[in-house]
């Protein structure tokens, strides 16, 4: 610890990092744009001046940027020195020269940096007399806005986006006062992660355009901390409500997981929440005889009666992965465990259970995202990480970076010198290996790639385990050797090849490793898991219940009065046949879901259920952690939670009715979810009497919203769920910020904010949940166990981060991303078959087949079929492997795919040519 | 004893005899209904929305009457047409919780809403004292003749190109390394 004097108070400070970080990280209040806390400093915007003096004696001083002075011991500094403010008000007074004086329709408007810095720094009048720079905006696709008029040239937008995300189609164009921040042409930002412009954009050149076309300012969101539905890793997310409707996510700080970071898919695929598949209302199919198949609504009261009366037998309960742990617990208490039955399809339930096993073993470990960026030799298996998890992506870009860390360290460069570190790494990366049964969009930072199908996978990774443990040959010697000298190595993989084998073998190279690395305390290996509560329902498996495909087979047999079905699209889960006969053997099928699907039109009695948004809900991530999601907004009346409409149906002879109690009640009840009522608030003193207000202090329109409807305003919403309130009252977010939703400090409006509620830049939140972790490491280390596949498929798989997620498929602006099923093959292969690029294949597989269309890859492994399902197609159909043959063409066909695959961003330079992108 | 009769006395009959000439003085009050008040320009009475010298709609749907006003009476929802003009899509007025302290005139960045001497308000239904944007909107300009937001903003609109607002250069050529 070192000691800096500012304004004449000692402050102790961290002194690898830089003046500005710890004046923030102290609470002061400092200008600065180019700075962010995840990217570093470059100095270009003069915005952080400060006054440093030599020692106690000098009275005069010099004016020094303090995002790029070190804050070495000693240093004596003054932020209020009047040369100092004087230099900061000059230097935004030049940035505004050209400011386009349209914050009234600007979306960063309110929650603006550029206007809090403005503020900050006492500029308020233009005295430049001269004429504007104006600029032409370019469309860039149907995630983000453009408006470079407002661009103040800080170059934070290129150096996330290129730099930290490694995109490689926004740049700073132009030169001098020119310069422009775009794309070489118009066209979509193909970044999976150029959502975060809008947050890193200090003002308002990037903003969100699903939030835009139904804008509303921050102060008149209605938000609570939620948790991203996409996929396993557990983002903590913020959605924001108004007038009934959400109207966007934006990223909510968690220092383990996201960070400050959030997918496009995360970010943008809320918009099925108000979608018009969403079912709204319960309905039922008639059994008269006079309106025999017809379907007729319920009033709510009307469903809960059908819906008690049809399932008091023999009732099947079918869980979900994607529905939270509470409806879950609520659908296995009123069924009873004998008759509870997962609904993961047959593979995920052995890999997740595997997975869990892994998690659960002594001498491993499961890397958060954050010790994942920190791994200095990755190897990836199998796991196409960009479209299935993507944030572990995003941390793999920063994990190769580790080199230059390491390089900079050696040189004492401070890493916060952002700009000397990249000069001096150069190309030089960590190495990252990557097996994979096509080309992936991290290819361009691996160190080396294997194309492989999961039979050659599991055969290279035997060898890998065998070079780690002493005899090796080319690349498996290459990624041993790696893996042995690294100093925090990690290996990434997961479930969605829906191979044990595959999973085994990968944990055997980190069983092999700990044995030959007893320096290392634990092998960091982590698997992505496909949905958001996977991990939470392969806990609940373990408490007992069947498996889906027990659960069919005793459908289809006829051996149940009922089948209850939790938020769940069992099409996606078995085959076309299994799925057919379970529901002709079921005389009453009841389905609670959110969507309308394949599945749930097909339900005799059609329950709809509240979104993440609309309820309160705990979710587990691929670590085990359990992490609350809160609700964000009361929804319709006829939509009501999974649990609420599977609460036992003598409510007095149980008290769990609440997310809460039902929380309580599992982790008091069940081994597997001990320490998950650590999630639920304990507040003490005056703070247990109070809620945390959901509205911002400066909520607006509270008497005019509604009044429409009713001059006589009604009374605020009640939540008799948690320790949240639906008003603007109650405990301020300064006083207890354990509930932080949105980032808002005085005098700092835009999500910048998050620095006053962090123990310091980047470190943890003062007050802030990290979630509760569910597994403990109670099984001994074990060695490397045999692993033999007679998996011979070459069919794998494809994943896509838009589309490939149920839900979020929904979500107009994903769907406007996102390509429908297609045939993935490799040159040799498609000549082999006589395929076209773009042209047509029939598929088929016993008595199934489709017709898609085909896309030739050259970085693909040899004699690989890759299937994209795209929520047209039943995988499990096609699983065990398939027939193809060409289908003649037809000009019009031709164009329509080629448009179709137009949309999709593949690193594959040859595709690229020859789906005329430069 | 004569001193303390002029002190006291004396100002008391001054009193009663202005009083009294008061009464032939020109009356203050007027006969309302039947003789209407003149009211003072910046008497802060019924809200309206306002047009701008163009005759567009003058209210860009920023939201900064709604938050600045201390009743939260005023409730809006952006809306945006294809050429890229922000308009609100609803525009509500709560008149029954209104207490015409005119904040809302003062943070309006484009003159849009404006108090005027209008005061008769009363409803016998308090329903009808909910206004919406249809009731709201005025064909004029108001108060302030000349201002319009979006000549002077440099966000392109139909009508108004980029480079084409008060003070602002044509767009930027990128490709041009000229300065």
């Amino acid at each position: 610890m070192a000691k800096i004097t500012v304004d004449g108070i000692i402050y102790e400070v961290n002194p690898q990092n830089n003046l500005l970080q710890e004046c923030l990280s102290h609470g002061l209040d400092l200008p600065y744009f180019c700075w962010h806390p995840c990217m570093g400093s470059v100095g270009a915007c003069r915005q952080c001046a400060v006054k440093q003096y030599r020692n106690a004696d000098d009275k005069t001083g010099v004016v020094v940027m303090s995002c790029m002075t070190p804050a070495s011991d000693g240093a004596i500094i003054s932020i209020e020195d009047p040369q100092a403010v004087k230099m900061r008000s000059n230097v935004i007074e030049s940035l505004m020269i050209s400011h386009p004086h349209d914050c009234p329709v600007c979306e960063e408007g309110g929650e603006c940096h550029l206007q809090d810095m403005t503020q900050m720094s006492g500029h308020n009048y233009r005295r430049y007399d001269f004429k504007k720079v104006t600029h032409r905006n370019q469309n860039l696709g149907p995630f983000i806005n453009h408006e470079m008029n407002r661009c103040i040239a800080c170059y934070r937008c290129v150096r996330y986006y290129d730099d930290y995300a490694g995109g490689t189609d926004l740049a700073a164009l132009g030169s001098h006062h020119h310069v422009y921040f775009g794309r070489q042409e118009e066209g979509t930002l193909e970044n999976e992660f150029s959502g975060n412009l809008v947050e890193v954009c200090p003002t308002g050149v990037f903003t969100d355009k699903t939030f835009s076309e139904h804008y509303t300012r921050k102060w008149d969101l209605q938000t609570a901390p939620s948790i991203c539905t996409g996929c396993g890793a557990g983002c903590n997310t913020t959605p924001g409500e108004r007038y009934g409707t959400l109207r966007r996510i934006v990223n909510r700080y968690h220092h383990d997981l996201n960070g400050y970071f959030l997918c496009d898919r995360g970010r943008f695929g809320y918009g099925y929440n108000s979608s018009d598949r969403r079912i709204t209302e319960a309905s039922i199919v008639s059994v008269h005889d006079d309106e025999k198949g017809v379907r007729k609504t319920l009033t709510t009261h009307d469903a809960q009666r059908q819906f008690d009366a049809m399932t008091a037998g023999d009732v099947v309960g079918i869980g979900s992965p994607r529905a939270s742990l509470e409806s879950n617990l609520a659908l296995r208490a009123r069924v009873g465990v004998k008759n509870f039955y997962a609904g993961f399809s047959a593979e995920q339930q052995q890999c997740s259970q595997a997975v869990i096993a892994i998690n659960r073993e002594q001498g491993l470990h499961c890397p958060d995202i954050r010790t994942l960026e920190q791994a200095d030799c990755v190897l990836v298996v199998n796991e196409d990480l960009t479209n299935t998890s993507p944030r572990f992506a995003l941390a793999l870009r920063q994990a190769v970076r580790n080199r230059a860390s390491q390089l900079a360290a050696d040189a004492r460069i401070p890493l916060w010198q952002d700009a000397a570190v990249r000069e001096l790494a150069q190309n030089e990366l960590s190495p990252l290996f990557i097996l994979s049964p096509q080309g992936t969009r991290l290819d361009d930072v691996a160190t080396d790639t294997f194309l492989g199908t999961t039979a050659s996978q599991i055969g290279l990774l035997g060898e890998i385990a065998a070079a780690i443990a002493g005899s090796g040959s080319g690349l498996a010697q290459q990624i041993a050797t790696a893996l042995l000298n690294a100093k925090h190595p990690s290996i990434v993989s997961g479930i969605s090849a829906g191979s044990v084998e595959l999973i085994q073998a990968t944990a055997n190279v980190a069983r092999a490793l700990r044995q030959r690395r007893p320096d290392l305390a634990a092998v960091d290996i982590c698997f992505a898991l496909p949905e958001d509560n996977t991990m939470g329902l392969a806990l609940l498996m373990e408490e007992g219940g069947g498996t889906l495909e027990q659960a069919l087979q005793r459908l289809a047999s006829g051996n149940a009065d009922a089948a209850i079905v939790l938020e769940n699209d069992l099409t996606l889960r078995a085959t076309p046949d299994a799925i057919d006969a379970a529901i002709s053997g079921t005389p009453t099928l009841v389905v609670i879901d959110q969507i309308h699907n394949a599945f749930n039109v097909r339900a005799r009695l059609l329950l709809p259920c509240t979104s993440f948004a609309e309820q309160n809900g705990t979710l587990v991530n691929y670590e085990g952690r359990a992490q609350s999601s809160h609700q964000v907004f009361p929804a319709d009346a006829a939509l009501r939670p999974g649990y609420e409409w599977l609460t036992p149906i003598d409510p007095l002879s149980s008290a769990l009715t609440t997310s809460e109690t039902i929380l309580y009640h599992s982790a008091q009840t069940l081994p597997a979810f001990a320490g998950a009522e650590k999630l639920l608030p304990a507040r003490t003193g005056i703070a247990a009497l109070m809620k945390s207000p959901r509205q911002s202090h400066r909520y607006s329109g509270r008497t005019a919203m509604s009044a429409n409807l009713n001059v006589h305003e009604k009374k605020q919403t009640t939540d008799r769920e948690s320790a949240m309130s639906f008003s603007m009252e109650g405990l301020p977010l300064q006083k207890d910020a354990s509930l932080l939703s949105a980032a808002w400090a005085p005098a700092w409006n835009s999500n910048q904010a998050i620095s006053k509620f962090q123990d310091e830049i980047n470190g943890e939140l003062k007050q802030g949940c990290k979630g509760a972790h569910l597994l403990q490491r109670s099984l001994p280390p074990q060695s490397p166990v045999s692993v033999s596949t007679n998996n011979t498929s070459n069919v794998y798989f494809i994943d896509h981060i838009f589309g490939g997620d149920e839900l979020s498929a929904m979500a107009p602006a994903i769907a406007a991303r996102s390509v429908g099923a297609y045939l993935c093959v490799g040159e040799a292969e498609a000549k082999r078959l006589g395929l076209q690029q773009h042209g047509r294949a029939q598929i088929s597989s016993g008595s199934y087949s489709a017709e898609l269309p085909v896309l030739i890859r050259q970085r693909i492994a040899p004699g690989a079929i890759g299937i994209y399902c795209g929520g047209e197609i039943n995988r499990h159909a096609f699983a065990n492997g398939v027939s193809i043959s060409a289908v003649a063409e037809d000009g019009n066909v031709l164009a329509r795919s080629h448009q179709m695959f137009d949309e999709l961003v593949i690193n594959d330079s040859v595709n690229h040519r020859a789906m005329g992108r430069g | 004893m004569i001193q303390l009769i002029k002190d006291t006395l004396i100002s008391q009959v001054v009193t009663l005899w202005r009083v009294f000439v008061h009464a032939f003085d020109k009356t203050d009050t007027v006969e309302y209904p039947d003789v209407q008040p003149q009211m003072a320009a910046r008497w802060r009475g019924r809200i309206i929305l306002s047009r701008d010298p163009d005759g567009e709609e003058r209210c860009v749907a920023c939201n900064l009457c709604a938050v600045a006003c201390p009743v939260d009476c005023i409730a809006l929802q952006k809306a945006e047409d294809e050429e890229g003009r922000w308009y609100p899509e609803f525009f509500r007025i709560n008149f029954s919780r209104c207490i015409m302290c005119g904040f809302c005139e003062e943070a309006c960045p484009t003159n849009a809403i404006q108090l005027t001497p209008d005061f008769e308000m009363a409803e016998y239904v308090r329903q009808d004292m909910v206004w919406e944007k249809e009731d709201l909107l005025i064909n004029g300009t108001g108060k302030y003749h000349d201002y319009n937001f979006y000549r002077i903003a440099g966000k392109k609109i139909g009508g108004k190109d980029k480079g084409e607002a008060r003070n602002e250069a044509p767009p930027v050529d990128v490709r041009s390394l000229l300065p």
